[in-house]
């Protein structure tokens, strides 16, 4: 083989250490140190290198948030060397680490402890300095009496729309959106959602949830339009609305449920991932816990494209990413859905599948991922695309391994084994 | 009064043993909370429910309810029960 056709040949970790190529099969191969900084790694109160400054022309940075904490990893151009600089907040479940890509450098982290509340971080400084928002997203109070909800984490961040600069938006569990005007200082509820009548129709009671709580996710923002949103929610369907968050209407038409119960009930809908595509604001994409979709609008209409998925595999996954310039292009993860819903990878055997006509026809990537033994699961925050050309893909599992490929998915190699479970990766490629 | 200050709200305060006032657990809450922003919500949910691993003792005596009166004579302990992995 090539030495430059190995998708990622080297990692630096902290301190400026390299890791040996990593293995291009992946599986057994773990990646080692060649050379150890021994003072570095005696001491454990040694600063971490921090982010290079702004500047740097076609790199690449990773947020990887865990249950854990946060790692940044920072790419060179052609996307073969890392650099890591972490862990930021160790021992916070971070759930979503996002840069705002409106000016490349403000970074918003949604944090809690198993014991503290939650909260969100934000940093102007690539993580250098964090500073806690003056008031996370949290529920109005409720009146004298009556039992109102309380946030028990922020699960997903989103910057607001172009001509909004300090406009955010914020998804919680128990579901909820809340919006920042101030660049994820203060947050405010959205109350055409929060006090919806018909909230509790939607989203069911609290013990509707999956294990970890339901949530709100995939908040979306029209490039076109600042108030065109879109939001899902993991007991609740999808949801649109055309001005601000004052209004909302379900959007679940063709949309499939579990056997036995009744597609018209919102309530019974379990979107996982929902992603619209920036070269065609009018598609949106979808992994359900019911299979694959499509939608272009102005059709209200989803189309299960998971269908044409082999059977063996199945159509069943929790992320979905697509291309940034060519809205026939899309990837999921699938994993097992039988049965009891193991949420692994089918067989035991990763692969990511990816469609180049608008999902008529999947294609499974493999190539350097492990043939066998390995159940991955792969949360739906937790994989995404750079902006590069060819694209890269991303994605971390709950196992802890952070895995990249530059070709679009040809050919996969680990970037990282043994962080804490992933619950979230974003890729963003600084000016 | 003083008051006793568990290693995760360190970040906060950094230090174990504060000063704060109050006439009862609510008001010291609020208090600590001008002196520390952002720590109240850390213990107490928008609600105003103490959080689940969070609890408040009052010269050793467990309390549940903000609304409990304080001395400036009380020791506070803000204590938080570790748990999960």
């Amino acid at each position: 083989m090539l030495l430059n056709a190995v998708p990622f040949l080297y990692i630096a970790c902290r301190g400026g250490e390299r890791f040996r190529p990593n293995h291009p099969h992946g599986g057994p191969h773990l990646m080692g140190v060649t050379r150890k900084p021994a003072a570095r790694l005696k001491n454990p109160k040694a600063a971490p290198e921090r982010a290079p400054r702004r500047g740097a022309q076609g790199r690449v940075l990773v947020l990887v948030a865990t249950r854990k904490g946060a790692w940044l990893y920072h790419g060179d151009a052609r996307r073969r060397t890392w650099r890591v600089d972490g862990p930021h907040f160790l021992g916070h479940i971070i759930s979503h680490l996002v840069l705002d890509p409106r000016d490349g450098r403000t970074l918003l982290a949604a944090a809690k402890t198993g014991h503290l509340g939650p909260t969100v971080f934000r940093s102007t400084d690539f993580g250098r300095t964090w500073k806690e928002a003056a008031r996370p997203p949290a529920f109005a109070k409720a009146p004298e009496g009556e039992k109102g909800r309380a946030v028990d984490h922020t699960f997903w961040l989103t910057p607001g729309h172009v001509s909004e600069p300090n406009a955010w938006y914020a998804g919680t569990s128990p579901q909820g959106l809340f919006r920042s005007e101030d660049g994820g200082v203060s947050w405010e509820p959205v109350s055409g959602l929060n006090d919806h009548p018909q909230y509790r129709a939607w989203m069911g009671g609290e013990q509707d949830g999956t294990p970890d709580g339901p949530k709100l996710h995939s908040v979306i923002v029209d490039p076109r339009d600042a108030a065109h949103l879109y939001m899902a929610m993991s007991s609740g369907g999808v949801h649109e609305s055309t001005d601000a968050g004052r209004t909302w209407a379900p959007l679940v038409r063709g949309l499939e449920v579990v056997e036995g119960f009744d597609p018209a009930d919102v309530g019974f809908h379990d979107p996982h991932c929902v992603r619209l595509c920036p070269s065609n604001p009018d598609r949106l994409y979808q992994q359900n816990h019911c299979g694959i979709y499509r939608l272009d609008r102005p059709s209200n209409e989803w189309t299960r494209i998971g269908r044409n998925m082999p059977r063996r595999v199945g159509d069943i996954g929790f992320p979905m990413v697509v291309h940034p310039r060519d809205a026939d292009t899309a990837w999921v993860f699938p994993m097992d859905g039988t049965t009891v819903w193991p949420r692994t990878s089918p067989d035991g055997m990763p692969s990511v599948y990816v469609t180049r006509n608008g999902g008529k026809r999947w294609q499974r990537l493999d190539s350097g991922f492990p043939e066998g033994q390995a159940w991955w699961t792969v949360k739906r925050q937790a994989m995404c695309v750079d902006t590069l050309d060819p694209v890269g893909l991303y994605f971390g599992t709950t196992s802890g391994e952070l895995w990249g490929s530059r070709d679009e998915g040809e050919r996969w190699a680990c970037l990282a084994r043994n962080l804490p479970e992933i619950y979230a990766v974003e890729a963003t490629e600084l000016a | 009064m003083k008051v006793l200050i568990p290693s995760p709200l360190l970040s906060y305060t950094r230090t174990r043993e504060v000063e704060a006032e109050g006439g009862t657990l609510s008001e010291l809450l609020a208090d600590l909370d001008r002196r520390y922003p952002g720590l109240r919500f850390r213990v107490v949910n928008e609600q105003d429910q103490m959080r689940p691993h969070m609890r408040f003792f009052v010269n050793g005596e467990q309390v549940f309810d903000l609304r409990r009166a304080l001395r400036p004579t009380d020791a506070v302990h803000l204590v938080q029960a570790l748990s999960g992995g």
